[in-house]
Parts: structure tokens; sequence; C-alpha cells
């Protein structure tokens, strides 16, 4: 009926704690070899997700598909995956081989085999000589390795992590990251991964999957998530973003915010309120027709961009990221140029604006507006 | 400083006029250490004089006369020896029997969550929170429609009361320091509930359960007043017996069986030691 989806197939899972939906309606497909993050704030749903693929919770409702295959009546024991806990992943009581052993000693392998195989998987995750030594003699991003490789061993179809990093330090994490990463490009495994951590999401990814309160938001690649957000949530969650609330006026075909106008054409109520979103790095200082005047209020200089805050009369406070080379000065009077302006009605993207043009509206003319009507 | 130290000393003068001597002030803490040793060390040390000692007479310091006469008196009284005999059968028995029982229990009280779970946890407190002694005639009451007076396992059921509290409350703090993630990873890589339990969470709760069992093998040890009025005349225990040697014999013959009656939880305690000091406990993993 569907084509052949060797990989995860979530169909409209849901899971209810007393009365809150912590997974509502959730349905996913992620692809042979590929590497999808669940991201969200905490509380979202996206380990109560993950714990479901991995058998932990039963589902309420819904179905997952491995291989085209309902996993749902499998325990944890029975199913392809393999999981790696956010921390105290390794047994204390066995060293760091017997840990990686384990599991294929439940599969009645024979002994040359097995440490044949624990050996090339130590090596894989960079840990060739950590065989003979204690879970508490690695540091925790050794520790995590081990875990890695104790599930890669395995041999799973599935990938499953939950929060794999979030207690290394943030150089440590980043590293570990990149070593993730070429590390399932290098095994072509399907890969799972939860994180509240937005920047790991967008590096580690192929595709990402933001959640928020049990309802997936959008699913898409992290290039695609970062420009175009579907969803008012989304467009606040990943990355920095201004945004400023509008009202649209039919007659003129302007959305006006303070006695600031720009040209809109869109089948939108007369009056509609809408949200206006724009990027930081989408904002600029110098650029084509009328701009909008404002003061800088805040300069700081982080390295390779200034981040500059400035106040504008009507629209209020915009965050601007400028290269240095034009200098700014706190309490410098600006002009404001934007290019890529998002839309959103209700929390829903609307509308895209490429290149918007700005007019002055006098605050006197919109109530002309509103009394002509 | 020089002006600090006059200050201090002239404040000094009068009430602790000796703190200004420094050898005093070195000392102090080394007195005190002595001090503390002799309150612990001194009532063992007079016991294992009072054992050996052949005869004493006021003033001596020590023993006159020194001699092992009192132990064989105490070896050869036959009643001493069937005593150790049925303690070193009750008490191992008593806390095997404990361990089948509680630790089922305190591994669901530490993973579930079921109606009643804290009031049934309480309720283990509750046989400790009273006199024993009332306990123990109500059971006894009981014991005797049950045919269980002066039987082994009557005694056996009276000293298994003392030792539930240990066998419960210690193995479940164990299990609940257990995190649950490191038995799923086991589920996780294919071994079912039970072979987890015994694979994974058994191994890494043992210092707990082993602590838990020696808690409860001496709970069972030195049990009197339920064993006295269960089990006798039948079955007298070692600190049933004791009873009868300090009323009935000299006091070196107390000092002997005192010593007899410590050596179990000496041995014990050391071994333990010994155990929890072993492999990955050294290494900060800690109940």
């Amino acid at each position: 009926m569907t084509p052949a989806v060797a990989g995860v197939r979530l169909v409209n899972l849901t899971k209810r704690f007393g009365t809150t939906a912590a997974v509502h309606d959730f349905s996913l497909d992620v692809q042979q070899g590929e590497l999808v993050c669940l991201l969200g704030p905490s509380g979202c749903g996206k380990t109560t997700t993950l714990r479901m693929i991995g058998g932990f919770i039963a589902p309420d409702a819904g179905d997952i598909l491995i291989d085209n295959r309902s996993v749902l009546r499998l325990p944890p024991e029975r199913r392809p995956t393999a999981m790696v806990f956010q921390r105290y992943n390794l047994w204390p009581h066995m060293m760091v081989a017997d840990n990686i052993a384990f599991g294929l000693r439940l599969r009645h392998i024979p002994p040359a085999a097995i440490q044949r195989k624990v050996q090339e998987t130590l090596d894989l995750v960079g840990l060739p000589q950590a065989g003979r030594k204690w879970p508490h003699q690695l540091s925790g991003g050794e520790q995590q390795r081990v875990a890695v490789a104790r599930a890669l061993v395995l041999e799973p179809k599935i990938l499953l992590l939950d929060e794999p990093f979030s207690n290394l330090d943030a150089r440590l994490r980043v590293r570990m990251r990149e070593e993730l990463k070429a590390l399932q490009r290098q095994v072509g495994i399907t890969t799972i991964f939860v994180t509240h951590d937005q920047e790991e999401a967008l590096t580690l990814a192929d595709r990402i999957a933001v959640m928020n309160r049990g309802i997936v938001e959008q699913v898409d690649t992290p290039a695609a998530l970062y420009s175009r957000p579907q969803r008012l949530f989304v467009a606040d969650f990943i990355g920095t973003m201004n945004f400023f609330s509008a009202r649209y006026v039919r007659a003129r075909g302007l959305l006006v915010s303070g006695g600031v106008g720009v040209a809109a054409v869109g089948d939108w109520p007369d009056g509609a309120a809408i949200t206006v979103a724009v990027r930081p790095e989408d904002v600029t200082f110098a650029g084509e027709g009328q701009g909008i005047a404002g003061q800088a209020r805040r300069v700081v200089n982080l390295g390779h961009y200034l981040e500059v805050v400035v106040d504008c009369p009507g629209l209020g406070s915009l965050k601007v990221f400028t290269d240095g080379r034009r200098a700014v000065a706190e309490g410098q009077a600006l002009t404001l140029f934007m290019r890529h302006l998002l839309l959103y009605d209700e929390g829903v993207n609307i509308a895209e604006i490429g290149t918007p043009q700005f007019t002055r509206v006098p605050a006197q003319s919109v109530v002309e507006d509103a009394a002509g009507r | 400083m020089s002006a600090v130290g006059e200050a201090v000393r002239e404040r000094t003068a009068g009430l602790f006029w000796f703190w200004s001597i420094g050898a005093f002030r070195r000392v102090l803490p080394v007195l005190f250490l002595v001090a503390l040793a002799a309150f612990i060390l001194g009532p063992l040390l007079s016991l294992i004089l009072w054992a050996f000692a052949g005869q004493w007479f006021y003033p001596g310091l020590l023993p006159q006369e020194f001699s092992t006469k009192w132990w064989t008196v105490v070896f050869g009284n036959r009643s001493v020896v069937s005593s150790i005999k049925y303690s070193l059968m009750t008490a191992p028995t008593v806390t095997a029997l404990s361990a089948l029982i509680c630790l089922p229990a305190a591994y669901a009280f530490a993973r579930f969550r079921f109606p009643g779970r804290r009031l049934l946890l309480l309720s283990f407190l509750s046989a400790n929170s009273f006199p024993k002694i009332g306990l123990y005639i109500t059971i006894a009451t009981l014991f005797y429609r049950l045919n269980l007076m002066t039987t082994f396992w009557g005694v056996v059921l009276i000293q298994l009361v003392g030792t539930l509290l240990f066998m419960i409350w210690i193995p479940t703090g164990t299990f609940r320091g257990i995190n649950r993630s490191l038995e799923e990873a086991a589920r996780d890589v294919g071994a079912s509930g039970l072979r987890t339990f015994f694979q994974i969470t058994l191994p890494i709760a043992l210092p707990g359960l082993l602590v838990a069992g020696l808690f409860a093998f001496l709970a069972a040890f030195d049990e009197a007043q339920g064993t006295l009025i269960v089990g006798s005349p039948n079955y007298i225990t070692m600190p049933v017996m004791m009873y009868t040697l300090v009323l009935n014999y000299p006091q070196p013959v107390g000092a002997v069986f005192s010593i007899l009656l410590t050596l179990p939880s000496l041995v014990l305690l050391l071994l333990a030691q010994r155990l929890l000091r072993q492999g990955y406990l050294a290494a900060g993993y800690t109940l």
C-alpha cells in the first residue's frame, strides 16, 4: 500500500499521562540511514516518543512500524532497536568489555566471535584500550562512547539516543556531536536522536521534528526549518527571531505597526492581527526605499559579528546582527531595512515577503481609515 | 600578632590560666582521644581480662593470676554447648528466611507504585516502635494454639520479627538508589526481566543487601526476650543462656561467654568490611 519504508514509521502515536496528552497524534517517517532529531523544550513529549519506540512505554493509540512491521507487541528486548540513555549508562559491576559483550552473550555467540566484535566496536568508537577498564575509570565522554558501542555491537536496525550528551561539558559535547555524526554516516544506521539543544539538532540531523506540548510543530531539514518556520512556535524556538505585531489595513494593502506600514497583499480580513517575524541577520542598516528610523540602544561585539539592539518607535526593540565593518555606537540614530519577513496569523505561517517596502503611516490616517469604514 | 596574643593571655588569665601553657594546649586533644578510646575499649579490655583471670582481688590493677580454667568450665557445660549449636542454627535460618520474604517486597516497594505503599512500608517500622515484650507475649498466646511454642520454627518466627525492619528498609533504599535506566539498558540489549534482575540489579545492590543481611543476622543472633518466651526450655540460644550464666556462675564465666557472643558479630563485621571495600564499590560507588 505504501512504498517500502526501511526505517521507522510512527502512525498517529498518542500517549496520555493522566489527563494530559504527553504525545498527541504523532506521525513520522524516518528513512533508512536517516538521522532524525526530535527537538523541543523539556516536557514536550520527545523522550516519551523515543521510549515508546524503544518499548519502555506502551502507546495509548497509534502504531510503530519498523521495516513495515508493527513492533507494538514486542517487549524492549525483542525490538530491533538499541538505546543510549542520558546518563547512568554503563553497568558499574562489569568491565567495559563485559558491558559491551552482555547483549552478545545473551545471543549465544561463540566467545571468540564475541571478543572480536567487542574489540572491533571499541576501535570504532575510538577506545581500543578501554576493554579491561571499569566504567568509573572512564571520563564522561568515554562512558558515553562505550554506551554507543554497547548499542552498536548488536547491529540494531534503529539507534535511539536520549539526550546522550547533555551531561557533558560544552566543548566535549561539540566534539562528541561531530564524532557521532561521522560514526552514523560510517555505519549508515537509522538514528533517532532526542535533544532540547537546537544547535545540536541543527548540526546533527538530516531532518528535525520540532515538538511542543506533545504535538509536532514541523518536520523539516535544518535549513528549511530555519528559513521557513511554518509556525510561530518554531520561529521562536529555532535561532533568534524578532517579532512585532501589526494590523492589516485591507483598503491600502498595508500591514501597519506603530507608524510603519509594510506593503502586503493577501486575502486577510481587514484589521486582522498579524505577527511579523524577521531574523536579526535579515535586518540591515543600508537599503533602498524608505527605511525605519531607530536608535541603537546596546551594541555587543561577539567577535565575528555585532549584535545591535535598536529601539524603533512604534515597533519596539529589534535585534540586528551585522558584520563589524560598519561601526555602530550606542545612542546612534539608524535607519533599518529588512530582507525577509515572515507573517503569522494565529501561530501559523501565512506568507513571506522577500523585499518589504516600507511607508511612513501617520497615526492619524489609520484612525481616519478606521473611522471611514 | 603579638598584640592579639597578649590580649588573649590577659583575658584567659583568670579561670583558664592553664590555657596559656603551650604544652597543655598540644596535649589536650591527645588526652581527649585517649579518654574516648578508654571509654570505648575499656569495658572490652576488662571483659578480656576477666575471661582469663584466675584470681583477681581488690586492689590489684591486673589479675593476680591468669588462667583458662573458666573456658573449660564454659565448654564443659553441655547446655552451653547446645546453646551455641541452637544459635548457629536459628540465626542463619532466620536471616535466609527474612531475605526470602523481604527482598522481593523491598524490590516492589522500590520499583512499583501501588495503593497503601507508604502505609505498608511504615508498618514494618511499627514492630520496632513498641516495647517488644508485649508483642512477644501476644504472639506467644497465638503460638500456643498453633503448637509452635518450644519448637525450632517458633523460635525462628519470633526472631524474624526483629529482622524485618532491616531487611525491608535498607534493601528498599538500595534498590531505589539503582537507576532504572541501568535495568532498561539491559532489557534493551535483549535480557528478560528476570535475567535483568539477577545479572544487573542484584549484583549492583549486593553491597546494600549484605549490610541488611548482616544487621538481620545480628538482630536474630542477639535476640533474647522473644526466644526466652517462645523457646525455653527446649531451645535455649546463647543470649538466653547468658542470663543463666550471669546469675548462677562466678563473674569470669559471664566474661568468657560474652566474648563468645561477640565473636560472630566481629567476624561478620570484618568480613563485610572486606567485601564492601572490594571491586567497584571502592571507586565511590556509594550505597
